[in-house]
């Protein structure tokens, strides 16, 4: 086990995102990863791991407004699997 | 307001000014040249815009987006820019802005272009043909009435005569019934409230945040036809008892309703019907006369055009003979040798005798 | 459990810790976000960042947007400004006649290459050359989007399209046009740029160049220009993902980017792209 801190965090409109995987690479510290399941029109969507920071990066590529953005007041802990 | 001497564009403009119009743009051509010239001198002075616009194609999309805002906006030309603007104009019919064309032609070989127009879809435009300039001062005014109650383009046919010609003419602003609010125009202060608008040729609704076309074209036929029952206009003369009937429009109308009235002082049973909307036409008022006459001749100043409406109205109920023609100036602006009385006199006599 | 899944945070609600949000779903002038659009397409990221910039100047009760007719043309139904929609490449004259009879209004228009480049060249090099106090905005994608990616007068040499396959041949197609230049010598341009949405970066500096050109309205001082380079996976027969990498290394290479005209200094594109060079 390892902790990450996470600055930010998203919320992801799962059901609207098109899979474009425009976010992925994006991502700064790369924490968004596609999912293997697929959403209700058939395509896979982005997942978040720990690390977010809330760059805002991710909203301002995907052209589906799939992202909000926060940041935490005081950053958040989380352990996870190394 | 007392009478002044005016010619017809500059009448034209002037009529524009009372009845509120604050937009104009154009691009030269003649005979409509010095319409876009006078409002080029009287608009600013007006408080409002006349630009002098690169080319027809944005002369029309400038009116086009003044006539979003509400304002009260107009073009013109003549054939060849007219043929440019088509585009628009049919699509301005969808998005059901009112403007008014000023169609300074050079004859009357546009007939066609004015009441079918070159553009897509199903469309129409109002069409009205003053005869003089007096009448075209009246015309002008009823013109932005017209488009502004129907929300629809509404084109004036002139020619080389009724731009060019100096008369005696009023300039008296005319009362015209209250029109409703234009609640559909764009200033720009709706943003943000979900209540914003669109001008839009496609039948978009924000509301339900797509396009239905079906809708908004059944609603445009249902509108033109509502036109067609309610400003079908004509003036007509001498029909009682009438063998021979002259159909003829526009500034030609006038050198005929002279010499049929000097036929009948000569005895000759001879009446006229001169459409003055040319759309809506009126079939009606065609194939009454042509129910007691024996003829029903068309004098017009093309290879024959209005004939074919003139056919839709008499319906077979009387032979119709077109005893007008191509006839111009070596310059082509349509000035010829038929407006003369002493030919349009002794064309009609022809008919006369045959009938 | 394998790491994949229990790395995953919830992504479906609001954090329940303290936080601010620094990003909304969407503008607040956009009505709805759901369009039709295709995946990875970059004219959406303009849309988004056009209105931020009108609400940023406050303008929101003082806006009307004039359309051109490509894949934008959808945002009609859903932004939240007053809107005309013009005929494919007239939007410039709509917005000449709009911005006359409404000075105090901020008036844009939203365009595609093939509308603003092809169709309505003429119509926005006059409205550019006589000062018009709007502010056009371009949305290259170097194809006709909506008719199914074919060339326009935007696409670069070698670019392949549906009716250019084996590539834009200059012998035979003649050479791209550089807008951005053309727009920017002219007198009647207060301010011109060609931004990028290749990149969250390119993104932000894009919604810049908008917000400058607003203002450049806002004070009256002639025209303003905003051309940004867009992906269009769709037109360009290539996987989403790669649409971005596409569109910098192909268009951006010719459409090279950054401020062409701002605070009466002109700066060509070559001249951007030495800049470039120096920099790399
Ligand atoms: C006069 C006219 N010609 C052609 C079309 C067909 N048409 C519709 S959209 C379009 C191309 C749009 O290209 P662009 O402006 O680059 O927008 P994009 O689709 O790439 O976003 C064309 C040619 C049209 N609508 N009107
Ligand atoms: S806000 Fe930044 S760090 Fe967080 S997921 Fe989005 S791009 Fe990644
Ligand atoms: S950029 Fe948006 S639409 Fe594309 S995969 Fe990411 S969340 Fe989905
Ligand atoms: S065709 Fe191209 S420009 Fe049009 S929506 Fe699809 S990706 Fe976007
Ligand atoms: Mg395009």
């Amino acid at each position: 086990m390892e902790t990450v801190e996470s600055r930010g965090t998203v919320t992801v409109s799962v059901e609207r995102c098109k899979g474009c995987e425009l976010c992925i690479p994006a991502c700064p510290p790369v924490v968004l990863s596609m999912s293997s399941e697929v959403n209700k029109l058939g395509f896979r969507y982005p997942e978040l791991s720990p690390g977010c920071t809330g760059c805002r990066a991710c909203l301002l590529v995907c052209p589906d407004f799939v992202f909000e953005v926060f940041r935490f007041d005081t950053p958040v802990q989380h352990e996870v699997a190394s | 307001m007392t009478r002044r001497l005016m010619e017809g564009s500059e009448a034209m403009a002037e009529a524009s000014i009372a009845a509120g119009c604050r937009f104009f743009a154009g691009y030269p051509m003649t005979p409509f040249t010095e319409l876009l010239e006078s409002f080029a001198r009287r608009l600013p002075e007006a408080g409002g815009t006349c630009i002098n616009a690169e080319s027809e194609l944005e002369a029309v999309g400038m009116a086009w987006g003044a006539a979003s805002t509400g304002a009260r906006a107009a073009t013109g030309s003549t054939g060849q820019g007219l043929s440019l603007m088509q585009e628009s104009f049919s699509e301005m019919t969808r998005a059901e802005l009112p403007m008014v064309i000023f169609n300074m032609a050079r004859g009357q070989g546009d007939y066609f272009q004015s009441t079918r127009g070159g553009g897509h879809g199903d469309y129409r435009h109002i069409v009205l043909a003053p005869a003089d300039t007096q009448e075209a001062v009246e015309h002008t005014q009823l013109a932005f009435d017209l488009s502004d109650r129907w929300r629809n383009p509404v084109l004036i046919y002139g020619d080389y005569l009724t731009a060019h010609t100096s008369e005696s003419v009023e300039i008296e602003p005319m009362e015209f019934p209250e029109l409703p609010e234009k609640d559909w125009a764009v200033d720009g202060t709706l943003g943000g409230t979900g209540r914003s608008r669109t001008v839009n040729p496609l039948g978009v609704d924000k509301q339900s945040a797509g396009i239905d076309p079906e809708a908004l074209w059944n609603r445009l036929q249902a509108k033109h036809d509502a036109i067609e029952r309610e400003e079908v206009r004509v003036e007509t003369g001498f029909l009682e008892d009438a063998e021979v009937v002259v159909v003829s429009f526009g500034g030609v109308a006038r050198f005929v309703r002279h010499v049929v009235r000097s036929l009948r002082q000569e005895g000759h049973r001879v009446g006229f019907v001169r459409p003055v909307t040319l759309w809506p036409f009126p079939y009606e008022a065609v194939a009454a006369a042509a129910e007691s006459a024996s003829r029903v001749a068309v004098l017009e100043q093309n290879a024959g055009q209005m004939i074919d409406d003139v056919k839709i109205g008499v319906l077979g109920r009387a032979p119709i003979v077109a005893i007008g023609g191509i006839s111009t100036d070596p310059s082509g602006f349509g000035v010829g040798d038929i407006l003369d009385p002493a030919v349009i006199h002794e064309r009609i006599r022809g008919v006369l005798s045959d009938a | 459990m394998p790491d994949s899944i229990s790395n995953t945070l919830r992504t479906d609600v609001p954090p329940a810790e303290p936080s601010k949000k620094v990003g909304a779903l969407k503008p607040e002038l956009l009505l709805k976000e759901n369009h039709h659009l295709c995946p990875g397409c970059g004219e959406p990221l303009v849309v988004r960042m056009m209105l931020e910039a009108l609400e940023s100047l406050a303008a929101q009760q003082r806006t009307i947007g004039v359309l051109g007719i490509g894949c934008y043309t959808a945002f009609g139904s859903t932004l939240d400004v007053d809107l005309v929609q013009a005929l494919h490449g007239r939007a410039p004259s709509l917005a000449t006649g709009v911005k006359r009879m409404r000075p105090e209004a901020m008036v844009f228009t939203l365009q595609g290459d093939g509308d603003m480049v092809n169709e309505g060249l003429q119509e926005i090099i006059h409205t550019a050359a006589r000062g018009e106090s709007v502010t056009c905005i371009l949305l290259n994608n170097g194809v006709f989007g909506e008719t199914g990616g074919h060339m326009t007068a935007t696409t670069v040499l070698g670019q392949r399209t549906k009716n250019s396959l084996d590539g834009r041949d200059a012998a035979y197609h003649g050479y791209p046009i550089l807008i951005g230049d053309l727009l920017a010598q002219l007198q009647g341009t207060a301010y011109a740029a060609r931004g990028s949405v290749h990149s969250a970066a390119g993104v932000a500096s894009t919604g810049r160049m908008l917000k400058r050109a607003f203002e450049s309205q806002a004070r009256g001082e002639g025209f303003s220009f905003v051309e940004v380079l867009t992906m269009c996976p769709t037109g360009w027969f290539i996987p989403t993902a790669k649409g971005p990498e596409y569109l910098n290394e192909v268009m951006g290479e010719v459409h090279v980017t950054g401020e062409l005209k701002a605070d009466g200094v002109l700066t060509t594109t070559e001249q951007l792209r030495e800049r470039g060079a120096a920099k790399d």
